[in-house]
């Protein structure tokens, strides 16, 4: 990185510190600060979009939609979610290659499950053998963070539920009496309000998404604590930059990241609590108005 | 291939160790569904074990950290909440990394104190070492319902207290933790299921499985990664889980009962399942 780095083992201490942070494996773990992000990002509004359909699904008139959406909401409940994290994973990657195997393969002679041996046949494979490493990363990662989107947006549907249950009955009654469809009062009058009901629910939720990141290191994909434990391990000789078992001091540096970050977002979400409290007909919309007089 | 009496001896209490029961895990084409039911069944064990004890100890230590949150004094309220703070807002999975790596740091041969050395091995192992990030855990957690509970405690029954002329201890024990409790305990009750939850990351964080000495999603794990069919150990894991969140709902609903035994039928408060999810 810095011009003076070629002959680590010689260098004064703070020139060796910025030489070491510097180095091609911490650059992998600055990157995988951002992998995290990448998730939080993608998971979080594909989680709100499963859990708006499933809230939909509940609230449904045809009876098997309702069943079905009751059945999605359940599922995380009394189920440890690491279970699901170790098994959608896998059970989509099996169930993706046996349906390519049975399209793509039509012939294959022996079955696919022998013994406890999986097999499809090559071209069926996901993704393919030949393809290119970061095929494999994205496929590994889209499998993960379909497995958050999942699990979070069972969460989200209950949350958001909820919060159309909460909106007051009067006001959809009042756009029943104009006139309007199921359809439009839902649109115009449901969809608005209920959004102040659903934020602490749903800010509740994005902080046990943010705390469930590390998780994606049981899903094999190099995220900070897959990082934090290789680089922090001990390094002798063979190393350009040797040094102790570090592993605790890289933990700590996770722990404070993902501290701020649940910081951070509290405060945003105090925020934005206030801007959707105005004008509200509840308790933390009097409280602004008698702070504003 | 074990018949399935032969996997209820051999792997019922495997978890506790080798010497109660096979020496070597069921593997490959070997095993059979009642090995996977037993052992995943013997796992349980740990879960438990983890999550009465962390729960049992964290409840007198949640009590004390709610009781500095809601102090006026600052040298109370300002650790209380950077307990809170600290154990809340980072994720379960990196404190126990965090707190295995540092106990891993503690000299091997023991710590010398004049004439006696305190051994430090018994720390890093999952009994012990995990057991103390699960009982600083739910304690931040279960701190922040009390303290919840607390600040919601009805105004006229402190001054009740008040008007009987009963003062600290005393008004505490009667009055102030009594009514703490019963408004906590269906959010208390959320608290203790998810605990229970959180049990199964022990051995997927940094504590190793000793001798193969796991908890059921250890165990699950193995079989599945064995077998490559992740479709009956998971369920499995997921049968007994749900089996017992409504044994936890059911006996967490007796204390509840009788937390609420002054009250008519209608003012009880129930519980709801709210859950915290993950850590």
């Amino acid at each position: 990185m810095f011009s003076f780095c070629s002959d680590p083992s010689s260098l004064p201490d703070w020139q060796w510190m910025a030489c070491y942070l510097t180095t091609g494996s911490h650059m992998a773990l600055y990157r995988s600060v951002l992998v995290v992000l990448l998730l939080l990002a993608l998971a979080a509004p594909l989680a709100l979009g499963m859990g708006f359909l499933g809230a939909m699904a509940v609230r449904a008139q045809a009876r098997i939609v309702r069943v079905i959406g009751l059945g999605y909401v359940s599922m995380v409940r009394g189920v440890p979610d690491i279970i699901f994290f170790l098994f959608v994973p896998l059970a989509i990657d099996q169930g993706v290659e046996y349906a390519r195997h049975r399209v793509l393969c039509p012939n294959w002679p022996d079955p696919v499950r022998q013994g406890n041996d999986f097999i499809v046949c090559p071209a069926a494979k996901m993704p393919l053998a030949t393809d290119p490493a970061w095929m494999h990363d994205v496929w590994g990662f889209s499998l993960a963070l379909f497995a958050f989107a999942l699990v979070f947006g069972a969460f989200a549907a209950n949350t958001l539920n909820g919060a159309m249950a909460a909106v007051p009955r009067a006001q959809l009654e009042t756009g029943e009496a104009y006139g309007m469809t199921r359809a439009q009062t839902f649109r115009r009058i449901l969809l608005p309000q209920m959004w102040v009901y659903a934020l602490p629910g749903l800010s509740n939720l994005w902080m046990i998404l943010t705390k469930a990141t590390p998780l994606l290191f049981l899903l094999g994909i190099q995220d900070v604590v897959f990082w934090a434990r290789e680089l922090g391990g001990q390094k002798t000789g063979h190393y350009a930059y040797t040094h102790p078992d570090w592993r605790v001091w890289y933990f700590l540096g996770v722990l404070v990241f993902y501290l701020l970050l649940t910081w951070i977002s509290q405060k945003v979400f105090d925020r934005l609590m206030i801007r959707l409290n105005h004008g509200q007909a509840t308790s933390g919309g009097e409280a602004l108005r008698k702070a504003a007089a | 291939m074990n018949t399935c009496a032969q996997s209820f001896e051999t792997l019922i209490l495997r978890s506790l160790g080798r010497e109660f029961g096979a020496r070597l895990l069921p593997s490959g084409l070997d095993i059979t569904l009642c090995d996977q039911v037993f052992l995943i069944a013997s796992g349980l064990i740990w879960n438990i074990y983890f999550a009465i004890l962390a729960l049992a100890l964290g409840f007198f230590l949640a009590t004390a950290v709610a009781l500095g949150k809601a102090s006026p004094r600052a040298w109370l309220n300002r650790p209380a909440r950077a307990f809170i703070f600290l154990f809340r807002g980072s994720p379960l999975f990196v404190q126990f990394f965090f707190v295995y790596e540092a106990l891993v740091l503690l000299p091997r041969a023991g710590i010398s104190l004049g004439d006696i050395t305190l051994p430090t091995q018994w720390m890093t192992r999952a009994w012990a070492g995990a057991l103390f990030v699960l009982f600083l855990n739910t304690s931040a957690y279960t701190a922040e319902i009390f303290f919840g509970a607390l600040t919601s405690i009805p105004k006229g029954d402190t001054e009740a207290a008040d008007a009987y002329g009963l003062t600290g201890w005393r008004k505490f024990r009667r009055i102030t933790w009594p009514t703490m409790l019963r408004l906590a305990w269906p959010s208390y009750t959320n608290e203790a299921i998810f605990l229970l939850h959180a049990t199964t990351l022990v051995f997927f964080s940094a504590f190793p499985a000793w001798q193969q000495m796991g908890d059921a999603l250890y165990y699950a794990q193995y079989f599945a990664a064995q077998t490559f069919n992740p479709f009956i150990a998971y369920p499995l894991v997921g049968l007994y889980y749900v089996a017992m969140t409504l044994a936890v709902i059911g006996l967490f609903g007796i204390v509840n009962r009788r937390l609420n035994r002054h009250l008519p039928r209608a003012a009880r408060a129930r519980f709801r399942f709210r859950p915290q999810y993950i850590r």
